[in-house]
């Protein structure tokens, strides 16, 4: 939480020596609380108050790096409870569990179908982040070995997950410089586990049993033991407990600006005794509702694909409506004879049409009006998509020369918009289009054809 | 030393309208069963802090004649059922629906085109044969609509029907037809939190107690605009619970027929492995669509595949124990 010049004052020397370049102590203050000036200005603060400087401008959830390299998992430095009321930063990471109990083979394929899932949607590819290993077994040698063929067959940030103290130090000993998650300390092992993130140099999850108050007494023995970088796991399981504790913390890091559970949130998401569907509702709430990891118990396309669009939906900045440059754009090797169509340049607008018409194989044109950001009905509605903005559209895209034939196929819920275009594009013949992009293909292929 | 982590409560002064669809026979109605939505004075599930009265409710989506447009994946799921309103009612309850949502598509004029007495007809019959309140939808198209509505609002006089969907342009007719014979309105905006408002006011202007009004902030599916239906919901949620009276109102949510309208539930072939089983990728879709709008406040919710319904049925249970 940021302090306002008159807090930073009290905690000055109030001398007015002038040494900072301001006639007093109480104009510096108000400098550096617009971020105007560096507190290494005045040479007489104390260390005291430096420390409670520092503590108030860095994060009240701590950025948390889990991995090394592009592949990186960045989480935490949330500032909001409710997307809108800025932005929700770092999408959680997705992270999906293998045990080192199964067939070193299902280990492997998993590991490799993780490590290449990508799906595209709005011109972004989706991938998940890691992969957790857990010691079910229990055995040292048998989690290392694991640990060994895991990283063989992916880069990808890892979370160890063990309850064995020299399995989770033999297992570091090979992955530590990848600067995996050791999970988790508890009220039990904590100082040893502390020690292995210590001398690893690696976060550490930290978890109990649903109750807060015994969390934050297990940070903050993991803190003075020396770990800074933590991840929580309040241990709730459940749909109902999950939710509540989770939007617990994240009211006490942000509202109470409770430093000791001003961490990123782990949590876990099926197991092997859950189906897919519990655990794709499960993750669904995670990720609207705080969670900083997702460890999902299973891995099953189907149920990877709608978490990642979700993901990407929660986490787009609601203050930015995604936009594609207007213009026009070319599908194939479009001709003088090709079908010319147009929309708006929402980019999920865009991308969707633009995705029906690439994957029709009709070479096409497809003329991108600006309407400022918003869906075909949204702009229609608000009067930025209308018959002038249209003909102005296809006119600047210079369609006049590019094409042998005169025909412009509009979106279909602005079907009663075909009259005017025709009005501002003479000579013009307006085709109404499907209203769902899902229909441009057979619509080219039939109705255009015909036309 | 023990730290005592003080759990933070919000204090709301606020309270979401309860609202009740359907009437018993000591009531004016036919229904063996009413469903009460709404009454929450916190956020969603959040039992620490403030009372959650009544579950959300699964209405599920039939039509009046057999859908056309509709992805295999459901065809197949409601088989012969769909073929008449009234067999696919009575497979609905069956299913657990706590209500039916009737979608009068035959009335559409570039459809079957039937007319107002037929499609009430439509609604008596399925009043006869369950017992669960009805949420009857008109063609969505303004004349239409009134027509068709006016009609249905009189042939099940008492029934407390939630009529939908009145609009900004399109109300008067349909808010008179539920006021003077006995039920509810479905009020539906395009995504915003004053427009939502003012439609509130508009009708509640024309009488009609709010204790009738739920309001439709319009779904966006999972990858197809649902961060903007969650931000509204939320954003009309909280405003309830702060104690803004026009945002009172228990939210109702068209799930099925925005997941089911994406290529992601519609499109089998062509489209990239990494999508998964396409039987299962259409029931999973509208569920993780449900899923989030649950979480930001949906009161009932509108599903259309039968594995959705009992997954949700299920879920509700599990977000409603603490
Ligand atoms: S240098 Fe420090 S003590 Fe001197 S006037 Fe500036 S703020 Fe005050």
């Amino acid at each position: 939480m940021a302090l306002s010049g008159l807090d930073i004052y009290k905690l000055l020397p109030k001398t007015n020596c002038k040494e900072c370049g301001f006639p007093t102590c109480l104009a510096f203050a108000m400098k550096l609380s617009q971020k105007g000036v560096e507190l290494s200005a005045c040479p007489y603060v104390s260390d005291e108050a430096k420390a409670a400087l520092e503590a108030a401008s860095s994060p009240p959830i701590r950025l948390i790096t889990i991995g090394t390299g592009e592949n990186k998992i960045v989480v935490g430095n949330e500032v909001v409870l409710f997307r809108h009321e800025k932005t929700f930063y770092h999408e959680p990471g997705l992270v999906v569990r293998v045990a080192d109990s199964w067939e070193p083979g299902k280990i492997a394929e998993v590991v490799s179908q993780v490590d290449s899932y990508v799906v595209e949607r709005v011109g972004m590819k989706l991938t998940l982040n890691g992969i957790a290993v857990e010691n079910v077994s229990g055995d040292a040698t048998k989690f290392v070995q694991v640990v060994q063929l895991v990283k063989q067959k992916t880069a990808l940030p890892l979370v160890l997950m063990s309850a064995n103290a020299a399995a989770m130090d033999a297992a570091l000993q090979i992955a530590g410089p990848d600067k995996p998650l050791v999970y988790a300390a508890t009220p039990e092992n904590w100082q040893a586990y502390a020690d292995l993130a210590k001398k690893y140099a690696c976060s550490l999850a930290i978890t109990d049993s649903g109750d807060l108050s015994r969390l934050g007494s297990l940070a903050e023995s993991v803190i003075k033991a020396g770990v800074a970088d933590l991840v929580l796991d309040p241990g709730t399981r459940n749909l109902a407990d999950s939710l509540a504790s989770l939007t617990q913390l994240r009211r006490l890091a942000l509202k109470k600006n409770l430093r000791l559970l001003g961490f990123p949130i782990l949590a876990l998401a099926g197991g092997d005794d859950s189906t897919l569907e519990e655990q794709t509702i499960l993750a669904t709430e995670l990720i609207a509702k705080y969670a900083g990891i997702v460890v999902l118990g299973r891995f099953d396309p189907t149920g990877i694909y709608p978490l990642l669009a979700f993901r990407q939906n929660i986490y787009t900045d609601p203050q930015k409506p995604i936009q594609v440059s207007p213009g026009l754009y070319k599908f194939g090797e479009p001709g003088e004879q090709s079908p010319l169509l147009i929309t708006t340049n929402f980019s999920l607008t865009y991308f969707t049409v633009a995705g029906e018409v690439e994957g029709s194989g009709v070479p096409s044109w497809l003329v991108i009006a600006d309407s400022e950001g918003m869906s075909v009905l949204t702009a229609w509605a608000a009067g930025k998509f209308d018959a002038e903005k249209i003909a102005k559209s296809v006119k600047s895209a210079g369609m006049d020369d590019k094409l042998g034939h005169r025909k412009l196929v509009i979106p279909g819920y602005v079907a009663t918009l075909s009259g005017e275009v025709e009005e501002e594009l003479p000579g013009w013949q307006i085709l109404v289009g499907p209203r769902e992009a899902v229909d441009i293909p057979s619509y080219l292929k039939t109705v255009w054809k015909a036309a | 030393m023990p730290v005592t982590v003080e759990l933070p409560k919000e204090k709301w002064n606020g309270k979401v309208r309860e609202i009740t669809l359907g009437a018993t026979p000591a009531q004016g109605g036919t229904r063996t069963s009413t469903v009460t939505v709404g009454g929450e004075t916190t956020l969603p599930f959040l039992h620490f802090e403030g009372s959650i009265p009544y579950r959300p409710a699964i209405a599920v989506e039939i039509q009046d004649v057999p859908p056309q447009d509709w992805s295999t994946t459901l065809l197949e799921a409601w088989d012969t059922a769909a073929s008449d309103p009234v067999s696919w009612a009575k497979k609905a309850v069956e299913l657990g629906a706590d209500a039916l949502a009737v979608k009068l598509r035959g009335t559409h004029p570039e459809r079957q085109s039937r007319s107002a007495a037929e499609a009430a007809e439509t609604v008596k019959a399925i009043l006869g044969a369950v017992g669960v309140p009805l949420i009857v939808y008109g063609p969505e198209v303004a004349e239409k609509d009134n027509e068709v509505l006016v009609a249905v609002a009189e042939a099940a006089a008492g029934e407390r029907l939630a009529l939908g969907n009145c609009e900004d342009k399109n109300y008067r007719t349909i808010v008179a037809g539920a006021l003077a014979h006995g039920h509810l309105v479905v009020a539906k905006t395009p995504i915003d939190v004053n427009l939502a408002k003012q439609l509130n006011i508009l009708i509640s202007d024309m009488g009609l107690p709010l204790d009738r009004v739920l309001m439709d902030p319009t779904t966006g599916a999972l990858g197809y605009g649902i961060e903007y239906t969650y931000s509204v919901m939320e954003r009309l949620r909280l405003a309830a619970l702060m104690g803004d009276s026009m945002t009172q109102q228990p939210m109702i949510c068209t799930v099925g027929e925005e997941s089911w309208r994406q290529k992601e539930s519609k499109v089998k072939d062509g489209v990239p492995s990494l999508w998964g089983d396409f039987a299962e990728r259409g029931p999973l879709w509208e569920m993780a669509t449900a899923m989030a709008l649950l979480q930001s406040g949906a009161d009932i919710l509108v599903l259309r595949h039968p594995k959705t319904i009992k997954t949700m049925r299920e879920t509700i249970s599990k977000l409603m124990s603490s």
